[in-house]
C-alpha cells in the first residue's frame, strides 16, 4: 500500500500527514499555539483519548470532496484528517469558549489545593485552566469527596483530584500484566479504586504516576518532600533488566528526590533510544533507586522554556574563576558566617530521600 | 558634540567680576539663609522618644499567620520562596499526622521555614504570591544585631502568637495588618 498524505490546514497553516493521522498529531506537528490540549489522550496508550473533551476543535471543511463543515465541534484526538480538510483552533470563537466550558466542568469537583499537590507546576489542569480557563468559578455547592484509598506504600491516590481521564487503567491494562484497579460507578460518583483495596504489586505499575495529567495519583516516596520547581531534572540512566532504565532524576543537591520517566514536550512518555519503544520505566528504577551512586548521569534535562521549573537553572552556566583563592596563594577566603551554624532547613544530618514515605515533624524534632 | 538634551548648559568661564572676587557679600547671603532656617518649623523628630507613625502600606518583618482557629496557615507551598527575588526563603515541609489538626490547617505544612533578613529586601512580592494568607509584611523593623547569626529567623521569630490563647500578643503583631481573607478556604 503506497503511503497516502493528505493534505490539512490548521488555522490556515497547512500540514501533509499520512492517512489515519488524528487532527490533533497533526496539529502537534505544527506546534505551538494551534495545538489543542489534550488532558485524557496519550500517544502510548492504545484507545485513549475522547474522554475530556478538552481538544475540540472546529472543522470548517470537511473534506476536498465533501466541503461541508462538521455541525459540532469534534474531539481532535479522536477525529482523522480527510484530504483538504480545513481545522480552526484558536482562530474560532467557538472553540475557545467551548474549552473555557470544559475547563469550567473538570474544576467543578476540584479541590485546586495546589499548594498541598504535588504535581504543582507539572500538572497539565494547571496549565489547561491558566491558558483556557477563566477567573471564577460560578459552582456554589458542596464539591465532591471520597473516602480514602490507600494504594500501597508507593503510590498516594487524591480522588478529589481525579478528572476520569481512564489513562492510568489503560496502563494498568497496556503496560503491566494484570490490572488490579479500574474506574467504579458512573457520573459523579465514578472513581478510580482499586477492589478492596488491594496493593497494586506489578513492576511496572508506578508508570501511572507519569500518565496521570493531575496529581491524583502522585509518588509516596515524593509526598511533600520538596515543590517541582526546586529540584533539578537531570537525564540518567542505568542498567536495568526489567525496563530501558532511562530516566530523569528530579536531584536536590547530590540527593535523588524523585524519579520519572522521561517525557517529550507533550508530556508524554518518550520512546527509548535503547529499545525504541516507549520508555516506561519499573518500580525498582522509580522508587528504590534514591541514589545518585545508582545512576549515570547524563546532563540537565530538557525545559520548556515558560515552565516554572525553570527557575534557577541555568544550563550552560560558565562560573568565574575563584579570584581570592589564586591571590592568597591557594587559602580559603574566612567565612564570615557557615549558614549551617544557624540555618534549621537543610540540616546536612537529614537525608530526605532516604525517608520512605512523607516526611513527619519527628523527622525534623531530633 | 550634539548635546544629548536641549537641557545641557555650557560652563561659564568668565573670568569673575569685581562683586564676584570680593566673596563678602556671597557668604553673608549664604550665612542669611542658614540663619533664617533657625526660626522655622524644625523637621526633626526625637527618636526614640518620637516615633513617625508607619504608612498604611509600610513593609516590614514578616509574621507568619495562623487561622481563626490557631492553626498555622502555611502549608510550604513555596509560592513566596520562587517569588522572592532575593532568595531568601527555604522551608521544608512535613506530613500533617492524625492528631496535629489543631495545629495546621492544611495536609502538608511547613516544618521549617526560614527567611535570611540579610538577603531580604523587604520588597513584599512574598505577600503577594502567597495563596493562603500565610505570611504578611508588618510594621516593624528587623532589629539591630551584633552578629549575623541573629538574622535568620526561624518559625520561633516569625510564628504569630496564638490568637485563642494569646489574643493581645496576636493583636499586638498583627498590628491591625493582618486581615482574615473573606470566606477562607
Ligand atoms: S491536580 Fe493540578 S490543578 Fe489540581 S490541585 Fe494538583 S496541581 Fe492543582
Ligand atoms: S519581602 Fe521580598 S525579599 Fe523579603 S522575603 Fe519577601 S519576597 Fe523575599
Ligand atoms: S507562606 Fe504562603 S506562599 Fe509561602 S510557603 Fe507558606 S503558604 Fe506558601
Ligand atoms: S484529549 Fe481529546 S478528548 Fe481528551
Amino acid at each position: 500500500m503506497s503511503e497516502q498524505l493528505f493534505k490539512v490546514t490548521i488555522d490556515n497553516i497547512t500540514v501533509e500527514v499520512p492517512a489515519g493521522t488524528t487532527i490533533l498529531q497533526a496539529a502537534r506537528q505544527i506546534g505551538g499555539d494551534v495545538t489543542p490540549p489534550a488532558m485524557c489522550f496519550y500517544t502510548p496508550l492504545k484507545g485513549s483519548g475522547g474522554k475530556c473533551r478538552t481538544c475540540l476543535v472546529e472543522v470548517s471543511k470537511g473534506s476536498e470532496k465533501d466541503p461541508r463543515p462538521m455541525p459540532k465541534l469534534v474531539a481532535s484526538c479522536r477525529t482523522t484528517v480527510m484530504d483538504g480538510m480545513e481545522v480552526k483552533s484558536v482562530t474560532s470563537q467557538r472553540v475557545l469558549d467551548a474549552r473555557a466550558g470544559v475547563v469550567e466542568f473538570l474544576l467543578i469537583n476540584h479541590p485546586l489545593d495546589c499548594p498541598i499537590c504535588d504535581q504543582a507546576g507539572e500538572c497539565h489542569l494547571q496549565d489547561l485552566s491558566y491558558e483556557h480557563g477563566k477567573g471564577g468559578t460560578r459552582y456554589e455547592f458542596q464539591r465532591r469527596t471520597f473516602k480514602k484509598h490507600d494504594l500501597g506504600e508507593f503510590i498516594q491516590l487524591h480522588m478529589t483530584r481525579c478528572i476520569l481521564c481512564y489513562r492510568c487503567v489503560f496502563t494498568a491494562d497496556q503496560v503491566t500484566d494484570k490490572r488490579a484497579h479500574g474506574v467504579l460507578d458512573r457520573g459523579d460518583h465514578a472513581e478510580i479504586a482499586t477492589y478492596i483495596e488491594k496493593n497494586l504489586a506489578n513492576d511496572f505499575i508506578g508508570n501511572v504516576i507519569d500518565v496521570c495529567p493531575v496529581g491524583a495519583l502522585t509518588d509516596k516516596t515524593f509526598r511533600f518532600k520538596n515543590r517541582v520547581w526546586f529540584t533539578k531534572p537531570v537525564n540518567a540512566h542505568r542498567d536495568c533488566d526489567k525496563c530501558c532504565g532511562e530516566v530523569t532524576l528530579w536531584m536536590r543537591g547530590d540527593e535523588v528526590f524523585r524519579v520519572t520517566a522521561r517525557k517529550d514536550e507533550w508530556g508524554e512518555i518518550k520512546t527509548s533510544e535503547k529499545t525504541g519503544k516507549t520508555g516506561w520505566i519499573c518500580n525498582d528504577c522509580r522508587f528504590e533507586k534514591k541514589k545518585a551512586s545508582d545512576w549515570t548521569v547524563e546532563g540537565l534535562a530538557p525545559i520548556a522554556r515558560h515552565s516554572v521549573i525553570g527557575q534557577g537553572k541555568y544550563p550552560g552556566l560558565q562560573r568565574p574563576s575563584e579570584t581570592i583563592e589564586r591571590v592568597l596563594d591557594g587559602r580559603k577566603p574566612r567565612l564570615l558566617m557557615d549558614i549551617h551554624t544557624v540555618s534549621e532547613v537543610n540540616k546536612p544530618g537529614i537525608e530526605l530521600s532516604e525517608i520512605k514515605g512523607p516526611a513527619t515533624g519527628d523527622v525534623f524534632k531530633q | 558634540m550634539q548635546p544629548l538634551t536641549n537641557r545641557a548648559k555650557n560652563v561659564d568661564r568668565r573670568p569673575m567680576t569685581l562683586a564676584e572676587r570680593a566673596y563678602l557679600p556671597a557668604i553673608l547671603k549664604g550665612m542669611g539663609i542658614t540663619f533664617s532656617h533657625l526660626f522655622k518649623k524644625k523637621p526633626t523628630i526625637q527618636y526614640p522618644e518620637e516615633k513617625r507613625p508607619f504608612s498604611q502600606v509600610f513593609r516590614g518583618l514578616h509574621v507568619l499567620n495562623r487561622d481563626e482557629e490557631g492553626r498555622e496557615r502555611c502549608t510550604a507551598c513555596g509560592l513566596c520562596a520562587v517569588a522572592c527575588p532575593a532568595e531568601a526563603i527555604t522551608m521544608e515541609a512535613a506530613e500533617r499526622q492524625e492528631g496535629e489538626e489543631n495545629l495546621y490547617r492544611e495536609e502538608k505544612y511547613a516544618a521549617k521555614y526560614e527567611i535570611n533578613m540579610l538577603r531580604c529586601i523587604f520588597c513584599g512580592l512574598c505577600e503577594e504570591a502567597c495563596p493562603k494568607d500565610a505570611i504578611y509584611l508588618s510594621e516593624t523593623f528587623a532589629p539591630a544585631n551584633y552578629d549575623r547569626k541573629g538574622f535568620i529567623y526561624g518559625k520561633n521569630d516569625l510564628l504569630i502568637p496564638n490568637p485563642l490563647t494569646d489574643r493581645e500578643a496576636y493583636e499586638q503583631a498583627a498590628g491591625g495588618r493582618v486581615r482574615q481573607p473573606v470566606g477562607s478556604r
